[in-house]
């Protein structure tokens, strides 16, 4: 392909230096931090869903945020249509505010990410406020109706004056959805969009994802610690662990024949609607590391079950085990 | 199967007089049986009443909720008629609870061995001594390490957290464990530990566990038999196997639909349009006629009971021809 990509991400970085105690300032000593993000890369092409999951901790949020410029990278590269983000690029660049009218983000809780003061019009309609665009009423009117219907939300006169509140969880993500849709923007980053939902719901919302970038063609990043939604429309995933990609490639792939220790035991967890068909499951005992402290060698080793003495040493890198299929352990280069 | 239940509840109908005055029944002839040893799934929606089914069962109801009919047999007395004080025996030594939402349930300012060991002594089964051995021993078997009986829950992860709540439900020994959502607001492999840790228990003291959940997949994993509520009524009732495999009311049918399954990628997922009913204003026929999509005009008229299409398999709708005996 030589199209350029929807988005490209080049070795980023994330750290959150931990505030430390007056005596430890004092004392000068050095300063640890939260490795969130750590030494990420990928890309996502036009109209593509890449689906990045992992446990709480393993930094799929912060890319989330960073991607959209609500965190700074500590380090690495966000290249957006072939415009680095941010103004410190001396390359063409694209700046936060043009980003955003072209990349949207939906956050994981309906409950919160409404402003309970405003209408429903002026939610969806805020972000056109906000770019200065659209500015006759009519059009705006348009606007906020059509964004409304295509979020699921019909007929959209009849929202247009309610208040959060007095919407279901289902609808208000409907009406977040709606939101980000009336930039028309080409790049949709998803943060758990429907973990907070009930299962009826979580179809419908999952269901409009689905058309909205079929219609569209728009490109999502899709965040989830759940693999069974992926399953239903990611085309890629990338799976994370502290902080790192341990395996990525084409969704069925990864699902049908997974390479990395902590992939396999992700997916044989994942809960499976028939008690024919119980699994043996490969359940990894104990938490997540702490993020400040990372274990050596191969960050996943402390929980592998098929760990080898070399884990603990080495650091593996990812590696290609077929057309666009990587995973980083060490037990695949043997 | 003439073995005898533990718990068996007939006709449990609960209601709530709401701020505005309003009766909202929140629970309508509620029957299922829990047997010894085994572990029962309340599955729903939420405001589907599975949580309002435990609260009843405990008789835990909050101010404005009661009781209007039913029977809760726990092996042969019916705790619907006993008094508070008698009632107050069974809540820890025969049937505990782990409530929803583990991180929040724990006392931040006490260290959780005390809370441990507050619920024995409140009980009066054992002397200081053997109180504090047996917390240890409960900590060991939820897989914490004795070394952290003195700490606060802060110092906890929501996993151990959850795995203490399960510590001090089982501090007084009960026979029958109810947890409500205990792993909803936990990572997928926190999760399948927690369960596991329940299979565990269940295994070694002979538990019967009622579990409730709105996820369809942790009850498949986990659960001999399962009721499905929905509007404060059960819908479908059976064993595992007959809700995930011969469902046969409508609303099982999209539940499963709408679950996404990871062994099958890509497959549409079904949706059911529109809302739970309103508790203050229950349609008068099926509650699920409004949202049904095979319904008939009669659904809109009669308000079906809980007939017995198989053996051990109840379904409240009137679809379902052949169905006679009903569960009393």
């Amino acid at each position: 392909m030589t199209q350029t990509p929807m988005l490209e991400v080049r070795g980023l970085f994330k750290y959150f230096p931990v505030h430390q105690a007056l005596l430890g300032s004092l004392t000068r000593r050095a300063h640890s931090s939260v490795k969130a993000v750590d030494d990420v890369s990928f890309a996502l092409g036009h109209g593509e869903v890449l689906a990045v999951v992992g446990e709480s901790g393993c930094g799929k949020t912060t890319i989330a945020r960073t991607l959209i410029g609500l965190e700074t990278p500590t380090n690495g590269e966000i290249v957006f249509d072939g415009k680095a983000v941010g103004a410190r690029a001396k390359q063409p660049h694209i700046s936060l505010k043009q980003l955003r009218q072209r990349a949207q983000m939906i956050f994981q809780d309906p409950y919160e990410s409404l402003n309970p003061r405003a209408t429903i019009f002026e939610i969806v309609a805020e972000p056109l406020v906000v770019h200065g665009m659209i500015k006759d009423r009519r059009e705006r009117i348009a606007a906020v109706k059509s964004a409304l219907e295509d979020a699921g939300l019909r007929p959209a006169e009849d929202y247009f004056m309610r208040y959060p509140h007095e919407l279901s969880g289902g609808q208000r993500q409907r009406v977040v959805i709606a939101s980000a849709m009336v930039l028309q923007p080409e790049l949709l980053i998803a943060d758990e969009p429907v973990s907070m939902l009930d299962v009826s719901i979580r179809a419908e919302i999952l269901n409009l994802l689905r058309d909205l970038r079929q219609r569209r063609g728009i490109s999502i990043v899709f965040i989830t610690h759940d693999l069974s939604t992926v399953a239903y429309f990611a085309d890629r995933i990338a799976v994370m662990y502290l902080g790192r990609i341990v395996e990525i490639g084409p969704a069925r792939e990864v699902l049908k024949s997974p390479q990395h220790p902590y992939t396999k035991a992700l997916i044989s967890v994942a809960p499976v609607p028939n008690p024919r068909l119980r699994r043996e499951r490969v359940i990894l005992q104990g938490e997540t590391p702490n993020p400040i402290n990372l274990p050596t060698g191969c960050r996943f080793h402390p929980r592998c079950p098929v760990a080898i003495d070399i884990c603990k040493v080495n650091d593996p890198q990812l590696i290609e085990l077929s057309a666009g299929h990587q995973a980083a352990c060490l037990l695949l280069t043997k | 199967m003439s073995e005898k239940p533990l718990l068996s509840v007939r006709g449990l109908t609960t209601e709530f007089t709401t701020p505005e005055g309003k009766i909202a029944r929140a629970l309508e002839d509620v029957s299922f049986d829990v047997m010894h040893g085994q572990t029962i799934g309340l599955v729903g929606e939420s405001g589907s009443g599975k949580t309002t089914t435990l609260m009843s069962l405990m008789r835990l109801l909050p101010a404005g909720g009661r009781i209007t009919a039913g029977r809760v047999m726990f092996n042969d007395t019916n705790l619907l008629s006993l008094t508070e004080r008698e009632m107050r025996d069974y809540r820890w030594k025969s049937m505990a609870i782990v409530f929803q939402g583990a991180m929040n349930a724990l006392n931040p300012v006490m260290k959780v061995g005390d809370q441990i060991h507050e619920a024995i002594m409140l009980h009066n089964l054992m002397d200081e001594d053997a109180a504090e051995k047996r917390v240890r021993d409960l900590l060991e078997m939820v897989g914490i390490a004795r070394t952290r009986r003195d700490q606060y829950p802060h110092q906890y992860s929501g996993g151990m957290r959850q795995r203490a709540m399960i510590a001090m439900a089982l501090a007084c020994a009960p026979d029958l464990l109810f947890a409500d959502e205990p792993t909803t607001a936990l990572d997928v492999m926190i999760q399948a530990q927690v369960l596991q840790l329940l299979k565990e228990i269940q295994k070694a003291l002979g538990l019967a566990i009622v579990l409730v959940t709105h996820d369809l997949g942790v009850v498949a994993e986990v659960c001999d038999s399962v009721v499905v509520m929905y509007g404060g009524k059960v819908a479908e009732y059976g064993t595992a196997d007959h809700i995930y495999n011969e469902a046969q009311h409508p609303y099982t049918q999209k539940l499963l639909e709408a679950f996404p399954d990871v062994t099958k990628p890509g497959d549409t997922l079904a949706s059911i349009p529109g809302t739970p009913p309103r508790l203050t204003n229950l349609p008068p026929g099926c509650r699920f006629e409004p949202r049904c999509h095979v319904k008939v005009a009669k659904c809109s008229q009669v308000n079906p009971p809980l007939l017995e299409v198989s053996p051990k398999h109840y379904v409240s709708c009137i679809l379902r021809e052949g169905a006679e005996a009903d569960l009393r």
